[in-house]
Order: structure tokens, then C-alpha cells, then sequence
């Protein structure tokens, strides 16, 4: 039974790994870019939400109703204010200027709030369990936050598969140039993309720093773990990404049973060798 | 006034010049085709026209108005069409879907799915499969329906004929005798120039990204025109 248990927790740990996850698969599935700065613009949500937290008293989730729409503003802007320019010059550029992007974040959120941690707080469900039969005791939070990583790829599939919108992004991923000729405004689409995916940040940025303290350089491992989960999914992939971030999730669980100094390192492990035996993920979508 | 015109058109790929001072123009209603061997410059042309290439605003017009320096996106809003060579459909879209990327362009008109159903009745059956799944003919349809789905006042159409069967070539071509009745204007880019020719009022033969030719389809001297095409 402890094992069962073991495996439970890690499933539920995928959700907020699946969370991550997100926001890179789309800006990486529609418009080819590699976002370096994602980790960051996940902590960068954090630090929104305390910061409206701090100014109206909302508790964070609840301030999503406006960290929400800040980060697709910011994503929108993002994307049609800088990335666009740099999409045109193949896989470095991009690269290059949203590690730049990365590294302004980091450094700005250390001028403005010095390198504290913090951690939002959300009140009684933080620490509220329900029991499974057999003994098993589940947290309420990780259970929703798992919820709420399932409802966001539902959304995703339903946005991609059943909208106008949709079928734009599908059209764009694979000829990017044809789309342009179909009357479709790439430089725009893009833009709505990236602001998207900052929207789905937003959600796993404040329900990361609900569970977990943060400070201005927490957002690295986040990326890494982003990553993870998309390359183990499959580029391009949702439910992938989904699965993703419940193998890294199941993996460190299973490592921290065995010796709580395992934890990460069995998720890099099983990285590993998935990366090895499915060189391109569990479900591949992505064409080039 | 034509619908379109090009004056002294160039195009150029980095430093290399595709084309030199193109004049070509298309009365409304017209079926015009554009011949040429391997490398003349057709498909640069209409990519030009599309969009897809940059080139000085005058050098293109469009119902009389400067379009040569708007974007792909911003030209089929005018209602230029294109029929890409190879077809291009979208792999990961259905055929509906993709027929439905023309609609994208928000132009209103005569044609709508119901319409480019009756005429390609195939693609009603086979709307729901990928579009890599139709054969090549059929996938001929598709890229003509999605244009069509703009509701073009001008359609490009480049290689239709490319890589299909003599029989579904003729099928395609009728289909573009029932567009050309609807009074849509086409620029056919065609390498079997017997077919061009049949289905065209003029022609304007390239040669190495120049015009060698422009002529009426009907009694033309084709001594002229091997000249015109091979360069003797």
C-alpha cells in the first residue's frame, strides 16, 4: 500500500509539472520557439500575484481574475513587440534573446524585491486531506492543482481541435508560409499565441507558489522541469505534455521512497531514459 | 482599367534577381496563362503578385490600386487568391478544415462550403479524412476549393497539372471552366503548355525572369512562340 501511495502523490505532482509544461508546448508547438524565459515568466507570475494580493487582499487564486490577463498582455506585447523579429533567422536567435529576457527578469525581480523567499498563501485547503480506502491519505490541494492541469490540456485540445482560432494555430504550425498566403496574420496569431500560453503560466505560476516558496531565481528548475515534461510527452503533443509531467512526477516520487536525496535526480534519470529509448517523446506530433 | 497590371516588376531572392521589368496585365473576367520552361520566373511572378515576395509598391496594382508592397495576409483580404505549386495543404487538417483556412480572409461572396461541395462532390465524402490521405488529384480539389473559399476576384493558380494523371488533369481543368464562369478572373502558371493554352484567351511566355511573348491564344505563330520559350 505504501508504494500505491507513492505512486498516487507522484501522479499528483505531475500536475503541476504538466502546468509548466504548458506554456512552452504551445509557444514551442505553433510558432517553433524554444522559450528559455519561461521558468522566469512563471516566478515573474508569482511575484504579480503577490503583488496584487498585497494591493486588493485577494487570496491568489482568486487574483488570477487579474494576474491573468496582465500575462497575456505581457506574452501579446512580448511576442509582437521583440520575438516576432527574431523568429525569421532560424532556432538561435530566438535562443539568444529570451535567455537575455530570462536573465532581465531574474535581475529585476532581485532590484525590486531582494532575493527574500516568499510564498502565497491560500488558507485551510493548503493543508486539507481526504482518505482514500486502504489508508491512503490524499492532499485536497495537489488534488485540484492535478484538476486543474487536466481541465487546462481539456481546454487546450477543445481550443485547438473545435475553434477557429484553433485551426489557425494547427494551420500555422504546419506551413507557416501557406497560412500567410490563406489570409492568415501570422505576426498577430503568434502574438495571441505566446499571450495564451502566459495565461496558462499565470495559473501554474501562483499554484507553484502556493505549494512551494519561490524567489527571484526559482525559475530555472522550473524550465528544466518544463522541458522535461514536453520532450518525455512529445513535442507538440498535449496530452503529452500531460503524461510528461506525471512520468517526472511519479519518478522523483518513487526516487525520494528510496532515499529522500533521489528525488530529483530519479526525475532527470527517467528524462533520460525515455530520451534514450523515444528519442522524440511518447507521442510525437510535432512536423518540421 | 485591368484588374491587374504589373509595371516593370523585379524580383529578387537575396542578391539574386528573379525577375526583370515584368509587364503584364489582366482585364476582369480574363483566363490568362503564363508559360515558360523550368527557372523563367512563373511561380517567382505570381508569388510576387501574392505577396509572398517583397517588391516596390508601384510595381504591382490591383484594381488600380498599389499593392506591391502589402503582406501575403493583407492581399487575399483584397481578393487575390493562390493556389500554391504542390498544393500545400495543411497535413494535420481535415479537408474540411483546410477547405475552411480560406474563410480566414473574411471576404464574403459566392462561394462557401456548400458551393465547393457541388462542384468537387468528392471532397463532400472524403471531408472528414487528414489531407495527406487524398490522393493527388483529389488534394488538386482541396487547394482549389480552400482558395476558392476566399471568394477571389483573381485566382493564381501555379501547376495545377503538376504530378497528375492525363484524366484528372482534364477533370481539374473542366472545374476551372465552371470558376471562370462565375466571372473570377485566373492566372495560370502552367509547364504543359498545350493545356495552358486550351484553357487560356492570352498568353505571356517568360524566359530566364523576362517577358519573350505576349499573345492571344487563338492563331498564334508558334515558330514565335519556340523562340520565345527555348531563347533561339
Amino acid at each position: 500500500m505504501e508504494w500505491v501511495n507513492t505512486i498516487i502523490q507522484g501522479i499528483l505532482l505531475g500536475g503541476i509539472y504538466a502546468l509548466f509544461a504548458i506554456g512552452l508546448s504551445l509557444s514551442f508547438g505553433i510558432m517553433r520557439l524554444v522559450n528559455i524565459a519561461h521558468g522566469d515568466l512563471i516566478v515573474l507570475s508569482a511575484y504579480v500575484a503577490l503583488i496584487v494580493g498585497q494591493n486588493t487582499g485577494l487570496d491568489p487564486i482568486s487574483s488570477l481574475v487579474i494576474v491573468a490577463p496582465v500575462m497575456f498582455a505581457l506574452g501579446y506585447a512580448l511576442q509582437r513587440g521583440l520575438l516576432n523579429s527574431t523568429l525569421s533567422g532560424g532556432l538561435l536567435p530566438p535562443l539568444l534573446v529570451t535567455f537575455g529576457i530570462s536573465v532581465i527578469i531574474q535581475n529585476g525581480l532581485l532590484q525590486g524585491f531582494g532575493a527574500y523567499t516568499h510564498r502565497l498563501q491560500e488558507g485551510a485547503i493548503e493543508t486539507a486531506s481526504v482518505q482514500l480506502p486502504g489508508g491512503i491519505s490524499v492532499g485536497v490541494y495537489p488534488l485540484m492543482v492535478f484538476a486543474v492541469a487536466v481541465c487546462a490540456i481539456a481546454s487546450l485540445q477543445i481550443l485547438f481541435y473545435s475553434t477557429r482560432l484553433g485551426r489557425a494555430f494547427r494551420a500555422v504550425s504546419d506551413d507557416a508560409d501557406t497560412a500567410e498566403l490563406m489570409g492568415i496574420d501570422n505576426r498577430k496569431l503568434y502574438a495571441v499565441a505566446l499571450g495564451i500560453a502566459m495565461i496558462f503560466t499565470a495559473i501554474a505560476g501562483i499554484l507553484f507558489a502556493i505549494r512551494a516558496n519561490f524567489d527571484p531565481a526559482a525559475g530555472p528548475i522550473r524550465l528544466i522541469l518544463a522541458f522535461e515534461a514536453v520532450i518525455i510527452g512529445g513535442l507538440g503533443s498535449i496530452w503529452g505534455t500531460l503524461l510528461g509531467g506525471v512520468v517526472l512526477g511519479v519518478s522523483q516520487a518513487v526516487g525520494a521512497a528510496l532515499s529522500p536525496t533521489w528525488q530529483i535526480l530519479a526525475g532527470h534519470i527517467a528524462f533520460l531514459i525515455i530520451l534514450i529509448v523515444r528519442p522524440n517523446g511518447l507521442f510525437p506530433r510535432t512536423r518540421d | 482599367m485591368s484588374l491587374l497590371r504589373t509595371q516593370n516588376l523585379a524580383a529578387f531572392y537575396g542578391d539574386f534577381q528573379a525577375l526583370f521589368d515584368i509587364n503584364v496585365s489582366v482585364e476582369e473576367g480574363e483566363t490568362v496563362a503564363i508559360i515558360g520552361a523550368n527557372g523563367a520566373g512563373k511561380t517567382t511572378f505570381l508569388r510576387a503578385v501574392a505577396g509572398a515576395l517583397a517588391t516596390a509598391p508601384d510595381t504591382v496594382l490591383f484594381d488600380g490600386q498599389p499593392i506591391g508592397d502589402k503582406t501575403a495576409h493583407e492581399i487575399v483580404r483584397l481578393g487575390i487568391a493562390m493556389v500554391p505549386e504542390g498544393r500545400r495543404l495543411f497535413p494535420s487538417l481535415s479537408v474540411e478544415e483546410n477547405l475552411l483556412l480560406g474563410t480566414h480572409s473574411e471576404r464574403a461572396g459566392p462561394w462557401n462550403l456548400k458551393r465547393v461541395y457541388e462542384l468537387f462532390p468528392r471532397l463532400r465524402e472524403l471531408r472528414r479524412l487528414p489531407a495527406p490521405s487524398l490522393s493527388g488529384g483529389q488534394q488538386q480539389m482541396a487547394a482549389l476549393g480552400r482558395a476558392l473559399m476566399s471568394n477571389p476576384r483573381l485566382l493564381l493558380c501555379d501547376e495545377l497539372s503538376l504530378g497528375l494523371a492525363p484524366v484528372v488533369i482534364r477533370d481539374i481543368y473542366q472545374c476551372l471552366g465552371a470558376i471562370t464562369a462565375e466571372g473570377t478572373t485566373v492566372v495560370l502558371v502552367e509547364q504543359d503548355i498545350s493545356r495552358a493554352l486550351d484553357a487560356s484567351v492570352r498568353f505571356y511566355c517568360f524566359q530566364e525572369g523576362r517577358l519573350a511573348l505576349n499573345a492571344p491564344t487563338k492563331n498564334f505563330d508558334h515558330a514565335a512562340l519556340t523562340a520565345a520559350y527555348f531563347g533561339l
